[in-house]
């Protein structure tokens, strides 16, 4: 056989059309790729839901605002939180999930690339579907209307005497969708994980990366699970003369609820397991030192796991459930605090002693660090039911849950942004504009969300679209809003450094940060088929073990 | 000197609870000034239980926060990589059993005491200690305002809910069943208690002692459709003289003057009737709110704009222009009709 005959035909690369691009990346079953494909839609969803959020906030810089109408308003919450939870941080995770995981595990791909690449194109059309309600919720005969529910849709709102059109419809039909690609994807991140390990690689010796996210697609196929059938119920109600959810016939409103939350609350982890594997791989690698504790991170990861399967129902301490329900509901979710804790303080002793190289990465880490803190603070405010009372549904529950997904997720994410981009592109990102994001995000996020808890503790409610003056909470609307526009001009620098650094950052090479788990010991960006050869490995640090070898890690472990 | 020590320390710390307690309560005499809503100024049972479980909760998470805080902050200081650094790696610590033990053990006990603390305000405020000179009120939660019923007393109203004070020698505190009508909706006036979720076929129940005469502001917080923005609270809290004075005046049928008879004919020969009671003539529509006594009333629209002839005018002409997407349509009358049937509402005394 000649070597032209098994040359790739894409061997040239400056000569493919673009129509041949598009064409291997639509049709890809690459995990890299359908991993690039995943974050670069939550990209473009995170850039539409932000705008919805600027729009909301400028409508709130002052009482009596007219910026937007109430109905518009409305939309923009609840399709502002859809996009973010279901179509930006979802999405960015499994995109993450999905590039790493192989690499980091020693396999040449998912389980099941053909399913990776169904569950993603699942998702994306669910964002799409959400989206063109804008077009058709009115049923095409005119301009249309995006849903006006909330993000979790309470019924009897959601009922056709409420919600007449079909923009309750689309939202249905857009999370149905993205609920199967979500499965879809959970499904082959738990068999990748368990079946796809390289040679030497237990589970005891996995990155903890790997540990975090076969937790992460456990709790997607539990709570995912539940919000689909959810949604079909929703659909017989609408559609099929069903009563689960109608009010008017003996239905119950506050089914849905327990229905929505025993989603909404795992999804909380679902979401932040994730945000905790950055953390767990970048924290030792730029405090130079192995993480603190494995097999009680693992711990704390799996009781994480189990424990936020029965804590749901304080997200509805207001709903009348009687004391003994909510008694439980407060020991659950108290609980859940001491694992978390756990991981606060293994990160912590992870730092402690070592030497912390302050790289973009590591600095969104470290705030992360102290903003988990104090997230994970205020929610322990919130468990304490009666407190909830008065906190609950108000601004302070809004900054509560932001410093969790802004302050903790967020954060991590763009640290694992620019950890792994020069694996993913070759290309090293500019320090300088890295850091410049850094601060300018830090400075917004604290000036909007810490202020915002203010307005909470003083009575104002969250969902309005304008407010009283004379009720003290005209400053603190204001500061919050000027907050955003820091946040907006750090999202430009960062898309500008990623894009400059795409076409002008200088050579990575393999090993940029001198790091341990086995993706680094491929090129950059890796070839379709991840190593050359299979490795094997003896300990969590492989490559430490390669780069030290009088003091290889296997002998303590 | 072990004692004298001993001595001092109880000395010290009884001087910082006591300080503590004033600066407590210094804070809860300036927060109503701050806001009317202030969750930390609370004037009724329900809501005092609930600040000073709140106390409690924020001495402790900001305890473990100074905690956690100062360590992470001296430990990123400190072990930052030096300018100096000689380039090897620091010493490679995998972790310690012991360590381990002690921050789950200590969190634990962490959560046992807030647990308990919670747990009993949780009973303190859901038993149901009915009284016998309690009032009852039944609140009705609608898009995008409010009825009360009073089945005892046989008053209907809505938007202004009426109670008496209760002091601790003669209590007389309210109790309030929570209905819908339509959506969901959440009773949240925060200085005389947290709130409670109006659900259709959900019954819930809620009750407050206020122990000062005043309005006591607050608002729905549970999102019910396009107006919940506007779908204020209005609690006035009355003594007991001016409280039962409101009954008898609110249990009267309305006083109809002939002057306002050609009002009086457009609005019960025109929609208005479909939706609107006014006690003693045909008007008997349950949809909107009861007008036999509007002009009681200090605000129109649940509490979006001041009652005044203006303002009830422009409600009738273009209900969206005070209260956009609100239920009530524009009733196209023309001028003449409009302060006909202004003049008409004006005598609903």
């Amino acid at each position: 056989m000649s070597t032209e005959s098994i040359a790739w035909p894409s061997a040239s690369a400056e000569s493919r059309s673009f129509v041949d691009t598009l064409h291997e990346w639509v049709t890809t079953v690459d995990h890299k790729r359908l991993g690039i494909l995943y974050i670069i839609y939550a990209l473009v969803f995170l850039l539409i839901g932000g705008i919805e959020a600027a729009i909301i906030r400028i409508q709130l810089i002052r009482p009596h605002n007219n910026f937007v109408s109430p109905q518009v308003f409305n939309r923009l919450f609840t399709m502002h939180g859809t996009t973010m939870i279901f179509f930006v941080v979802m999405p960015v995770l499994f995109g993450f999930a999905n590039y790493l995981i192989p690499l980091m595990i020693g396999a040449r791909d998912m389980a099941f690339p053909r399913l990776n690449a169904f569950s993603f194109w699942m998702t994306a059309f669910g964002g799409l579907l959400l989206y063109f309600s804008l077009v058709g919720a009115n049923g095409l005969y005119g301009a249309g209307n995006a849903p006006d529910v909330g993000w979790f849709a309470y019924a009897p709102l959601t009922s056709r005497t409420f919600s007449v059109g079909h923009s309750t419809d689309f939202w249905t039909l857009a999370l149905l969708v993205s609920g199967f690609g979500s499965i879809g994807t959970a499904i082959n991140i738990v068999a990748t994980i368990l079946c796809m390990r390289c040679q030497g690689m237990t589970l005891a010796k996995m990155p903890l990366f790997a540990w975090l996210n076969l937790v992460m697609a456990g709790l997607v196929i539990l709570a995912v699970s539940p919000l689909t059938a959810a949604q079909i119920m929703l659909l017989v109600d609408r559609y099929l003369g069903g009563h689960f959810f109608d009010t008017q016939a003996g239905g119950s409103a506050v089914f849905w609820m327990h229905f929505f939350w025993i989603f909404g609350h795992p999804e909380v982890y679902v979401l932040v397991l994730p945000a905790f594997a950055f953390a767990s791989e970048i924290i030792p690698v730029f405090s130079r030192k192995p993480i603190f504790g494995y097999p009680v991170m693992v711990g704390a990861t799996v009781a994480i796991g189990f424990i936020s399967m029965s804590v749901w129902a304080h997200h509805m301490f207001t709903v009348g459930m009687g004391a003994n329900v909510n008694t439980f509901f407060v020991i659950s979710t108290m609980a859940i605090a001491v694992p978390t804790g756990i991981k606060i303080f293994n990160w912590l002793a992870t730092i402690w002693g070592g030497k912390i190289e302050f790289k973009t990465p590591m600095l969104f880490c470290i705030a992360f660090l102290f903003q988990f803190l104090i997230a994970g603070l205020t929610g322990v405010m919130m468990s304490a039911a009666p407190f909830d009372w008065q906190l609950g549904s108000s601004y302070f529950v809004v900054a509560h849950f932001h410093y969790v997904i802004v302050g903790g997720i967020l954060f991590t994410l763009f640290g694992a942004f620019y950890y792994w981009f020069p694996k993913m592109s070759g290309r090293m990102y500019s320090e300088t504009l890295g850091k410049l994001h850094f601060w300018l995000f830090l400075i917004g996020f604290h000036l909007t969300f810490d202020f915002m808890h203010i307005p909470g503790l003083l009575g104002m409610p969250r969902r309005i679209y304008t407010y009283e003056p004379g009720r003290g909470w005209d400053t603190w609307n204001f500061i919050v809003t000027i907050g955003v526009f820091f946040q907006a001009a750090a999202i430009v620098v960062f898309l500008g450094n990623l894009i400059w650094s795409y076409f002008r950052g200088k050579a990575a090479g393999n090993d940029p940060w001198d790091a341990w788990t086995l993706e680094w010991s491929t090129n950059s960006p890796p070839p379709a088929y991840n190593f050359y050869t299979i490795p094997s490995v003896q300990s969590r640090r492989p490559l430490w073990d390669l780069k030290h070898p009088d003091d290889p890690d296997w002998k303590y472990e | 000197m072990r004692s004298r020590g001993s001595n001092n320390w109880r000395f010290v710390s009884r001087q910082i609870f006591v300080w503590l307690c004033c600066a407590a309560a210094a804070f809860a005499d300036q927060a109503p000034a701050w806001s009317p809503t202030n969750i930390f100024a609370p004037a009724s049972t329900p809501a005092k239980s609930i600040f000073g479980l709140s106390l409690f909760v924020l001495a402790v998470t900001g305890v473990v926060f100074l905690v956690v805080f100062t360590l992470l902050l001296y430990s990123v200081v400190k072990f930052r990589k030096r300018r100096n650094d000689d380039g090897r790696e620091p010493p490679q610590v995998y972790g310690s059993n012991q360590v381990e033990l002690a921050w789950t053990i200590i969190p634990i006990l962490i959560v046992v005491a807030l647990f308990m603390a919670t747990a009993r305000v949780i009973a303190s405020v859901q038993k149901d200690p009915r009284l016998d000179n309690a009032i009852e009120v039944v609140a009705i939660g609608h898009q995008f305002w409010w009825e009360y019923r009073y089945p005892g007393l046989g008053v209907v109203t809505a938007n202004e809910l009426h109670v008496p004070v209760s002091d601790d020698n003669q209590p007389s505190p309210t109790f309030i069943k929570l209905l819908s009508a339509d959506t969901d909706h959440s009773f949240w006036v925060p200085r005389l208690a947290g709130k409670t979720d109006l659900i259709p076929n959900h019954p819930n129940s809620m009750w407050i002692d206020p122990h000062e005469a005043g309005v006591y502001l607050g608002q729905c917080a549970q999102y019910c459709g396009t107006q919940h923005a506007k779908m204020l609270l209005r609690v006035y809290v009355q003594q007991r003289g001016d409280f039962d004075r409101w009954i008898q005046e609110q249990r009267q049928p309305a006083t109809v003057s002939s002057a306002a008879s050609q009002g009086q004919r457009i609005f019960e020969t025109t929609a208005c009737i479909n939706c609107h009671t006014v006690e003693g003539t045909v008007a008997s529509g349950r949809f909107g709110p009861d007008l036999t006594h509007l002009m009681s009333r200090d605000t129109i629209a649940a509490g979006a704009a001041t009652n005044t002839p203006e303002n009830l005018r422009q409600w009738i002409l273009n209900p969206d222009a005070i209260k956009p997407g609100s239920l009530m349509p524009a009733m196209q009358l023309s001028d003449q009709d409009l302060n006909a049937l202004t003049a008409y509402l004006e005598t609903l005394r």
